[in-house]
């Protein structure tokens, strides 16, 4: 280090050694805050990876035995598509948006109870950086886990990739929805409890009725009706259309709709961070 | 003009519902001071380093860190603090080596291995930089605590309470690890419980009670706000009149009498002598600062200091 107001002084060694006895030019922490949270958020889902992907993967293979097994000949939801290689889009999607809302909730919660979130909230990293690098991280997961299952349960009945570009697509925007949701969940708890409650009573019905096992199409006009107001319908059947081109809502309007439930979720959170909220007392 | 101040808060206040943990703190810390903020529990101190530090927000006033605004330019005034929190607070998931080098990443030095490595040295955690957190002990927690706030070489530490439940070798190799961050320069403030700790290593001290400032001084001029000489006497018979009023009873059946000077110690054993109260017992000392504390907290506002 060099510039104004650094002192250098040797230490018993002799070595010339930097002091900040007056006020030195510091890091500019910019991208490197956001990039070091990142890392962190990304290495403490990897350490526990046995329960954070090995155990999510395992749970959507057992869902695709059971559903599969007993479903698979007396299902047929679009035509020529078998139910088993129905069903592997909707749980790898599931997967994906469970593992990705779990992510940045639970880290979060667990820093503010722990009261270890104090070590972010003390250097100088934005709010913008900080958002971001808990909705990425929570991406990585959610797309690591939903990889996980569909590399185990393809086998099972090779679908086909009709339009692979929307899956990607949805996939990430599906992990980013949830990601921040999971989020703005873990900024407004402030026990366990609170959030398992929202994991259970939220996040658990919007996926399991989004039409993971089913098509909307088999439901009753009312049914269907709710269903096309749960955003996570839309990216179950986006998810889905890639892998068949055949879908219940054109993948348009489902990418219109998750990416305007990503803004307005991005902008809730945004602000619930500038504000300080439950985060800066 | 006056060099900038390492912090300078003015005019704070603090409210949370149904409370008024700040309530007007104005205060300077000039660079390179060893300052002392002590008062009881609640009196606002966690809450005005919280806000100096960016981890709470004022209801009113300013408070800024080496010229820099804690809230318009948070970015310049929190990579210029470093900050031990008073919890025993630890990221599970991480051994020592990997939660040094985050900190460091947090402040934008991404290559900081020199520096890590001879702050793990200066605290005796070298021999610990793979073990996980979780399998330290709160001692050797306390240490990475340490650590932390000085991977990005602050010029301002803030130490909240760091010696609590930490034993006394440790306790005396983090002071003189502080100590030598303060000779470099290093503007050190402190909270602590322990007075006999801020008297010997705070230079100035300002005391807090009830989210006010009741006395801001230099540790010296303060313990001379009380008569210099105390003379403990347990007694057989009873204390004379005339020295009720400079005395208070030690409630083990001592009384305690406040003195100008050791020349009139004598004076005090002279009239018991005359008053038919046999000594059985004498201590002479100094007052201290737990002493002044004492007095200040009892006392009302009115002490509110230079």
């Amino acid at each position: 280090m060099s510039g104004a107001g650094v002192t250098e002084r040797p230490d018993r060694r002799g070595k010339p050694r930097a002091t900040l006895s007056e006020d030195a030019p510091r890091p500019a922490a910019g991208s490197a805050g956001f990039r070091t949270l990142l890392a962190k958020e990304v290495l403490r889902f990897w350490k526990v990876s046995f329960q954070t992907v090995a155990a999510p993967v395992l749970t959507g293979v057992l869902y695709l035995l059971v559903f599969g097994h007993v479903l698979e000949d007396r299902v047929q939801v679009f035509p020529g598509v078998g139910y088993t290689a129905f069903l592997i889009p909707g749980l790898v999607m599931m997967s994906v948006l469970q593992n990705a809302f779990a992510n940045s909730s639970s880290s979060l919660i667990q820093s503010k109870i722990t009261g270890n979130l104090v070590f972010v909230l003390l250097p100088p990293i934005s709010t913008r950086e900080f958002f971001l690098a808990y909705v990425a991280a929570a991406v990585t997961r959610g797309v690591v886990v939903g990889a996980g299952v569909f590399a185990v349960t393809v086998w099972f009945a090779p679908p086909a990739f009709k339009a692979p570009l929307w899956i990607l697509v949805f996939a990430f925007s599906g992990a980013g929805l949830l990601g921040v949701l999971g989020l703005i969940a873990g900024i407004v708890s402030d026990k366990f409890d609170q959030l398992a409650a929202f994991q259970n009573f939220v996040i658990m019905p919007a996926t399991f009725l989004s039409g993971v096992f089913y098509s909307v199409h088999g439901l009753p006009p009312f049914w269907q009706a709710v269903s096309h107001l749960n955003p996570f319908f839309y990216l179950i059947d986006g998810f889905r259309y890639g892998f068949f081109a055949v879908s219940d809502a054109s993948p348009w309007l489902s990418l219109a709709i998750v990416l305007a439930a990503a803004a307005a979720a991005s902008a809730v959170a945004l602000s619930m961070l500038a504000r300080g909220y439950k985060i800066r007392s | 003009m006056p060099a900038t101040a390492a912090i300078e808060v003015s005019e704070l206040v603090k409210r949370y519902p149904g409370v008024v943990a700040l309530d007007g703190v104005s205060l300077r810390v000039e660079q390179g001071e060893f300052f002392g903020l002590l008062g009881p529990n609640g009196a606002g101190k966690t809450t005005l380093i919280s806000i100096v530090a960016g981890l709470s927000r004022a209801t009113s006033g300013r408070a800024a860190v080496m010229g820099h605004d804690v809230v318009a330019d948070y970015r310049a005034a929190r990579s210029r603090i470093g900050v031990v929190p008073q919890e025993l607070v630890f990221d599970p998931f991480f051994t020592v080596r990997e939660t040094l080098q985050f900190q460091s990443g947090y402040f934008g030095l991404r290559e900081n291995d020199g520096w890590i490595d001879e702050v793990m040295a200066h605290l005796d955690l070298t021999a610990k930089a793979d073990a996980n957190m979780r399998t330290l002990s709160g001692g050797m927690k306390r240490r990475v605590l340490v650590a932390q706030a000085l991977v990005h070489r602050p010029p301002v530490i803030i130490l909240d309470e760091p010696t609590a439940g930490v034993d006394v070798e440790l306790r005396q190799g983090l002071w003189a690890f502080i100590r030598r961050l303060n000779r470099e320069g290093h503007t050190i403030v402190l909270t602590t419980h322990y007075l006999e700790e801020a008297q010997q290593l705070c230079a100035r001290i300002g005391m807090l009670k009830s989210g006010r400032l009741i006395a801001l001084d230099r540790t010296q001029a303060l313990l001379q706000r009380l008569a210099d000489v105390q003379v403990t006497l347990r007694l057989r018979g009873e204390l004379p009149a005339t020295l009720r009023a400079q005395a208070s009873e030690q409630g083990d059946g001592r009384v305690t009498l406040r003195v100008a000077s050791a020349a009139e110690v004598e004076g005090v054993l002279a009239a018991c002598r005359e008053a038919g109260a046999a000594i059985e017992e004498v201590e002479v000392g100094h007052a201290d600062l737990e002493d002044v504390f004492m007095q200040l907290m009892a006392s009302d506002r009115e002490g509110a200091g230079a």
